[in-house]
């Protein structure tokens, strides 16, 4: 199977500021794709590139097989992409920008237009100035779930949206999934790529730092675990891999690296486990913990 | 007067923001008035140059319409005649866009929500924009009043404060129009119409009779300045014309903007299409530019029809002047005097013509800083594609509406049809250069882009007041216009036609192929 989307190495400055630094990015045909990092991490640049909007430095990208750059146009007949602020024209309504990018695209499948018309709750009569920031978002996203392509670009495309519609977003991502479209995913809300996402790529100062699915990153990283215990526990602080121990009394908290987790168990239940919780890592920690390791 | 808090501050940066913007309007409007004098003294030097002068005012209806009556032989008196209504508009445009901008603009764009959570009253930003408009106007009546107290205190006091008069009167009508629309541009364009109707009352009033001004001439702002009389006895109580209704006008806006939400309007966008039929980007650049070429279309039809009606009776005028001959002859060539005003006329609109391929092909410029251009690009549009459909409006556009204005001009005069139209056509290919600049800064250098307004006006100003000045040949040579040959009258000469065609052509050639190797801005 070829691979949607393949990037490596990529290099782009602009004067003196590096945006990407040898950034690498790898998205399967068929699968969401997250893409996380912080406020100028590089992430829209990436995606700038991606589109042929900026030509990279060095690196090498393909795109659906062909070069973002020079075959720009063949490329953007098979990609729907939702910019992060969406800017519409003043006197175009929402129902004439969905149906031109669907037309300057693969086409438009007029029946999924209209329901997605219906499921976004979307006036598309109101002209351009008049809708919100959640309205302009959602033209854009119905415009790119009704056309026809196979490789979605989504550049925080729910900033603006309420939890009622961030949930039909959700459902519109899995359908697409399910028909076969493979999806882009850049975004903060790190619960919808938790929820959403096959695999993810977190990038920092223009460098991917982690890349593959979940459980493989929660593989890597630490689980809590609090436990009450019927006798102090002896010889946690020696087991390798245990972080943050706390002991009060029968009371435990620790964090465990994910693959040094039996150990910890076998030498709790040596001193007789009353409760016991253990939470695998969410993303926002995993996030946090490349970001403030990256501060320090 | 809580709705008033905050108006210090507001105006503080607004006086700010148009650090530069009122600073050019005002200096441009005062030199055009001030340098008039020294043009007058070398025109009509001499008492019998000037009688000859009113008395063919007195029979020349169409010089009337074009400028007003002029009430006395003194260079005040001619300063004020000359310059009165285009000072006047001048100092209309600089306020509309003015109050616009600080009102509508800053509602429409989301900023005024900001500024209104702050400690802003409701009536603040109407309040700071209105004081903008009369600093703007202050400045100028002071530098034409001391600019003109050479040719008396009272006359240049009272031409000062018309002028200023005239100025707040739209700054008001602006603030009104503001009101009432969700859109500033289209506030700009109804202060603009508004003016536009000014003239065209002001005009047929001073055309209908050989005495002065008619009722029409009063029921225009610009008729009130000329009859301020500066210059020739005034008549200081019409100078409490304008301060009513720029206090009648400046209240109502006041009543509006109490009475509405911020953002929202009394004219509500109508609803658009729930589909659309736009399909190809260069629909989209047609659909986004039409109005532009409509307005421009409209008016350059107009001007044809004005000049081309006027063209008889200004050329009389002219043939009893020597200076003013030459002056013709040097922007429309050695010939019989009706082909030289025809020629400079037409000249003329090339000119303006050049703005308009300007502004048309800037048109990218604004699609990509706003964000806009992107989402386009991101589909099956190459950049080419992307950037024909709106160079092919600019281009187009321009040659469009410079055969408009030869019919115009055509049918205003009634005869010599075709030289007419080849001498509009004729201008094509500098407007053309000036639009492939534009083009080519747009393209190599996305940034410096709107520098192209800057060559534009240069150009302009040479085209305008070169000839006036006696400046340099090689002045005059820096401006494409100056190269053409001058139709009708003069003979054609294809090379200069064919070598900036040529040029136009290779400034947007490059433009273009620097466009498709650089970086997308936003």
């Amino acid at each position: 199977m070829t691979k949607a989307i393949s990037v490596s190495g990529l290099h782009k400055s602009f004067g003196r500021a590096h945006a990407l630094d040898g950034l690498d990015l790898e998205v399967e045909t068929g699968e969401v794709h997250g893409f996380l990092g912080p406020n100028g991490a590089g992430k829209s640049t990436t995606i700038r590139v991606l589109l042929g909007l900026l030509r990279a430095d060095s690196g090498a990208a393909q795109v659906l097989g062909r070069d973002p750059w020079t075959d720009a146009v063949e490329a953007h007949r098979r990609i729907a992409y939702v910019p992060g602020d969406v800017t519409l024209w003043r006197n175009l309504s929402g129902g004439e920008v969905i149906d031109l990018y669907g037309r300057l695209r693969g086409g438009l499948d007029p029946a999924r237009r209209a329901d997605l018309i219906d499921r976004f709750e979307l006036d598309p009569t109101k002209k351009g100035r008049t809708y919100s920031k959640g309205n302009r978002q959602k033209v854009a996203l119905v415009a790119a779930f009704a056309s026809d392509v196979d490789l979605l670009i989504l550049d925080e495309p729910t900033s603006g949206l309420d939890p009622l519609m961030e949930e039909v977003f959700q459902a519109c991502v899995r359908e697409e999934r399910d028909r076969g479209r493979t999806i882009l995913l850049s975004s903060h809300i790190l619960s919808e790529v938790e929820e959403l996402c096959d695999r993810v790529s977190i990038i920092r100062k223009g460098r991917t730092v982690e890349t593959g699915s979940l459980a493989d990153l929660r593989h890597l990283t630490r689980t809590s675990v609090t436990a009450e215990l019927a006798h102090s526990p002896n010889g946690l602080a020696r087991l390798p891999g245990v972080h943050d121990l706390d002991v009060r009394g029968k009371h435990v908290t620790l964090h465990v690296d994910t693959d040094k987790l039996d150990a910890v168990l076998r030498s709790l239940a040596d001193s007789g486990v009353r409760s016991l919780r253990s939470t695998p890592p969410t993303l926002e920690e995993l996030f946090l913990r490349h970001y403030q390791e990256a501060r320090a | 007067m809580t709705t008033l808090a905050g108006t210090g501050p507001l105006l503080r940066f607004a006086l700010r923001r148009d650090r530069v913007l009122i600073p050019v309007w005002v200096a441009v409007n005062s030199l055009m008035v001030l340098s008039m004098p020294n043009t007058l003294e070398s025109l009509y030097g001499t008492p019998a140059d000037r009688a000859d002068l009113l008395r063919q005012l007195e029979t020349n209806a169409s010089l009337r319409a074009l400028i007003g009556p002029v009430f006395d032989d003194s260079i005040g008196a001619l300063t004020a005649w000359r310059v009165g209504v285009y000072a006047g508009a001048l100092a209309a445009v600089t306020s509309l866009l003015i109050v616009v901008r600080h009102t509508r603009d800053e509602e429409e764009s989301g900023r005024q929500e900001l500024l209104a959570s702050g400690m802003v009253g409701r009536r603040a930003s109407l309040t700071a924009a209105l004081l903008a408009a009369g600093v703007a106007n202050a400045v100028l009546a002071l530098l034409v009043t001391a600019g003109l107290a050479g040719q008396g205190a009272a006359g240049a006091i009272a031409f000062g404060l018309g002028l200023a008069g005239v100025g707040m009167v739209f700054a008001t009508a602006a603030a009104v129009l503001a009101q009432l629309t969700e859109s500033a541009r289209l506030a700009r364009g109804l202060t603009a119409a508004v003016l536009g109707a000014a003239f065209v009352l002001r005009a047929a009033g001073d055309s209908s009779t050989d005495a002065g001004s008619s009722a029409l001439t009063w029921l225009s702002p610009l008729g009130w300045l000329e009859n301020l009389r500066a210059f020739a006895d005034e008549r200081w109580w019409v100078l409490s014309l304008f301060a009513a209704a720029a206090v009648a006008q400046g209240v109502l806006a006041y009543g509006l903007a109490g009475r509405r939400d911020v953002g929202m309007s009394f004219l509500p966008t109508r609803p658009g299409p729930p589909t659309g039929r736009l399909g190809t980007a260069s629909a989209l650049a047609r659909r986004l530019q039409r109005g532009a070429v409509l307005g421009w279309s409209v008016g350059f039809l107009l001007a044809g029809l004005v000049y081309g009606g006027l063209t008889d009776g200004a050329a009389d005028l002219v043939a009893d002047n020597d200076r003013a001959r030459e002056i013709f002859e040097r922007m429309g060539g050695r010939s019989d005097l009706t082909d030289a005003f025809l020629a400079s006329m037409i000249g003329m609109l090339g000119l303006i013509a050049a703005l308009f391929i300007v502004s048309s092909v800037l048109r990218l410029h604004g699609e990509e800083t706003s964000g806009r251009a992107e989402p386009v690009l991101a589909n099956a549009v190459g950049r080419l594609r992307w950037a024909a459909g709106h160079l092919l409006t600019a281009f187009g556009g321009a040659t469009l509406i410079m055969l408009l204005a030869g019919l115009g001009f055509a049918a205003g005069y009634g005869e010599e049809i075709l030289p007419i139209m080849g001498a509009c056509l004729v201008q094509l290919p500098a407007i053309w250069l000036v639009g492939g600049l534009a083009v080519l800064l747009y393209g190599t250098a996305p940034r410096l882009a709107p520098a192209a307004w800057g060559v534009a006006g240069a150009i302009l100003l040479i085209g305008w007041i070169g000839p006036a000045l006696d400046a340099p040949q090689a002045v005059l040579d820096l401006s494409p216009f100056g190269h053409l040959p001058k139709l009708p009258g003069g003979g054609m000469r294809w090379a200069p036609v064919l070598v900036l065609s040529a040029a136009a052509a290779a400034l947007v050639a490059t433009g273009l192929a620097a466009l498709r190797r650089r970086d997308m801005t936003t």
